[in-house]
């Protein structure tokens, strides 16, 4: 079985952008919405490319700004410079 | 030369390692005197790595950024009417709950996270438990901002951290973190960090805020968020915590194996109160807790302890019974509460036909057989002018202190307790897990304040009940008993009425 990892992103313009972000760089990956957040599921591994996410709002996005729109995820975390990537050692 | 930007990786080793030093007048074991006394052994400190590279600069940056969101809504509320927004008035009785059982362990977790702050021996965690404990303390502060909005118009708001100290439902969360903090610092990052803010947090931050949301109040969904969004760093340390220690000793497998053991079913039982808020207070339902336990519990731990079973940790003891009791649990909490409606700071309400048309839908197996009877017996009861109020005390959880109201696994006709012999005293738990969690550690749990036996003894103010409400700081007649009848029904309807079109709508 591979194991899910998911992120659950605030409905904020930010929030937003930073799911459309993710649904199209993890073709598996499924967001779920519920009241004021959505949670984005994936089997494995998911990443958040900051170019990605800056393309979409039209400005430069930091992947340290995901502090400001994350409520919960699940799995390791590992962040550098371009991306924050969730996975399962 | 000129100097080059450095990269995150580069900069978090500066602004956490880079600090740091090595003692070289005072020994080390005098430096961090709570280090070794647990039985864990961790041989290389700079092994451990944040995954959230989060340097102090731009902690403060982004906190700045967060209290500037949160404090835009909490203005917007006071200046227009929010407690207007929401959807019914019984629904506060969630926010009560929260106010008087959750904020006051934002504190205590502040507290105990600048302690570890000071004594755990490796840098990085000593960084990343400093800016929790700023965490903590914002939560707290902005949990009391936001609800205190409330408390100028709604009742059972404005004692609590009295409150909290003293009732009996809110000793469970008391006694909780009283329990996480008296341990080692381990033991707490253990409990507190990966049990509770790792495994459960989910389940309770999740839906209070969905829940929040759907039922119009935009205060505590911005604070909850706000406070999540911390959270979820919370919740990362709390992982690699626990891998951190796995992965130094083998020896450190067992201990932390009992740990995980005891706090999935310490934080199971303090849940119990969330879950209840779940399926029974929120006027406009998001799940029920048996769709967020499997969803967040069954779904995430799932992939959680298969992860860590390279390890050879397990699955917390006892996680097969809170599967087997997620039809019942909730349901019990709210006879104890009902029972008790006199003696709390927050109301309970007969269980409408929708409601319970919605519990038959969430809890085929188990709600139309055991609770639905036992609910429409209550109305009838009421309607005859005999609501039905429990006068005796309960006994309660020697560990988890919730009154003795749970039933055996598969017979839930029958109470759940278990005995225990310590020092020539009867110790009474509610279920195998609090049983063992009392057996390892006796000396600690015989020494509880159970309410219950507080009051007995006359240590609550006296021995009649208005005496011991008023030892409470109950404003009765208000704070406590049915919402039907209360003030803040006649305010609510007050409020709705005023709201109503003045000019007839013509029908169409
Ligand atoms: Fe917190
Ligand atoms: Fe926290
Ligand atoms: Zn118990």
């Amino acid at each position: 079985m591979i194991k899910p990892v998911s992120i659950s992103i605030q409905n904020t313009q930010d929030g937003f952008a930073i799911v459309e972000a993710i649904l199209a760089d993890n073709p598996e990956a499924t967001s779920n919405p519920l009241p004021a957040m959505t949670k984005v599921d994936c089997p494995g591994r998911l990443v958040i490319r900051a170019d990605s996410v800056s393309e979409r709002l039209g400005r430069e996005w930091d992947p340290q700004e995901i502090h400001l729109s994350v409520i919960s995820l699940s799995g390791s975390v590992d962040e550098d410079d371009g991306s924050l990537i969730i996975f399962w050692r | 030369m000129t100097p080059r930007k450095m990269s995150l990786k580069q900069k978090y080793g500066a602004y956490t390692r880079g600090l740091d030093w090595k003692p070289t007048y005072q020994r080390e074991d005098d430096v961090f005197p709570f280090a070794k006394y647990e039985g864990i052994k961790i041989h290389d400190w700079d092994a451990w790595e944040d995954p959230f590279k989060l340097t102090m600069d731009a902690y403060w940056k982004f906190q700045a950024e967060k209290e500037r969101k949160l404090y835009a809504v909490i203005d917007s509320m006071a200046q227009n009417n929010g407690q207007l927004g929401i959807t019914d008035a019984r629904y506060l009785n969630a926010v009560k709950l929260f106010i008087q059982g959750v904020t006051p362990l934002e504190y205590q977790a502040h507290r105990h996270f600048a302690h570890l702050a000071r004594h755990l021996p490796g840098a990085g965690l000593r960084v990343a438990a400093q800016m929790q404990s700023i965490d903590e303390l914002r939560h707290c502060q902005t949990q009391i901002h936001t609800i205190s909005h409330y408390n100028k118009y709604f009742d059972g708001i404005h004692d609590f951290t009295h409150m909290h100290d003293r009732l009996w439902y809110l000793s469970v969360p008391k006694s909780f973190f009283d329990d996480a903090t008296s341990a080692g610092p381990f033991e707490f990052l253990t409990s507190i960090s990966f049990a509770f803010e790792y495994v459960l947090t989910n389940l309770l931050f999740v839906p209070f805020m969905s829940g929040a949301a759907y039922n119009g109040d935009m205060a505590t969904v911005t604070f909850g968020f706000s406070a999540q969004s911390d959270e979820s760093r919370h919740m990362t340390l709390g992982l690699e915590a626990v891998r951190f220690l796995l992965e130094q000793d083998e020896a450190n497998v067992p201990i932390v194996q009992g740990w995980i053991d005891k706090w999935f079913w310490r934080g199971y039982r303090l849940l119990s109160l969330v879950g209840m808020m779940m399926d029974y207070m929120l006027p406009k339902k998001v799940m029920s807790w048996g769709e967020a336990w499997e969803t967040y519990y069954e779904q995430a731990g799932g992939a959680l302890f298969a992860d860590l079973a390279r390890y050879g940790i397990r699955e917390p003891k006892y996680a097969d019974v809170a599967k087997a009791e997620k039809g019942h649990m909730t349901h019990q909490a709210w006879g104890i509460f009902y029972n008790y409606t006199h003696a709390a700071a927050m109301h309970t309400w007969d269980i409408d036909e929708a409601h319970m048309a919605w519990l038959r839908e969430k809890y085929p197996d188990t709600f139309a057989q055991h609770y639905e009877p036992r609910y429409r017996k209550w109305r009838e009861q009421a309607e005859e002018g005999k609501r039905f109020y429990n006068n005796g005390l309960p006994q309660l959880c020697q560990v988890c202190q919730i009154p003795m109201a749970f039933t055996e696994v598969g017979d839930p006709n029958t109470i759940s307790f278990r005995v225990s012999e310590h020092g020539g005293d009867r110790f009474h738990t509610c279920s195998d897990g609090c049983k063992d969690i009392f057996d390892h550690e006796p000396e600690k749990y015989a020494q509880a304040w159970l309410p219950v036996h507080q009051i007995f003894q006359g240590a609550c103010g006296g021995a009649t009940l208005p005496e011991v409400l008023d030892w409470y700081h109950i404003n009765q007649g208000a704070d406590n008993m049915d919402y039907a009848g209360s003030p803040e029904e006649e305010q609510w309807n007050r409020w709705m009425e005023g709201r109503r079109p003045v000019v007839p709508v013509a029908a169409e």
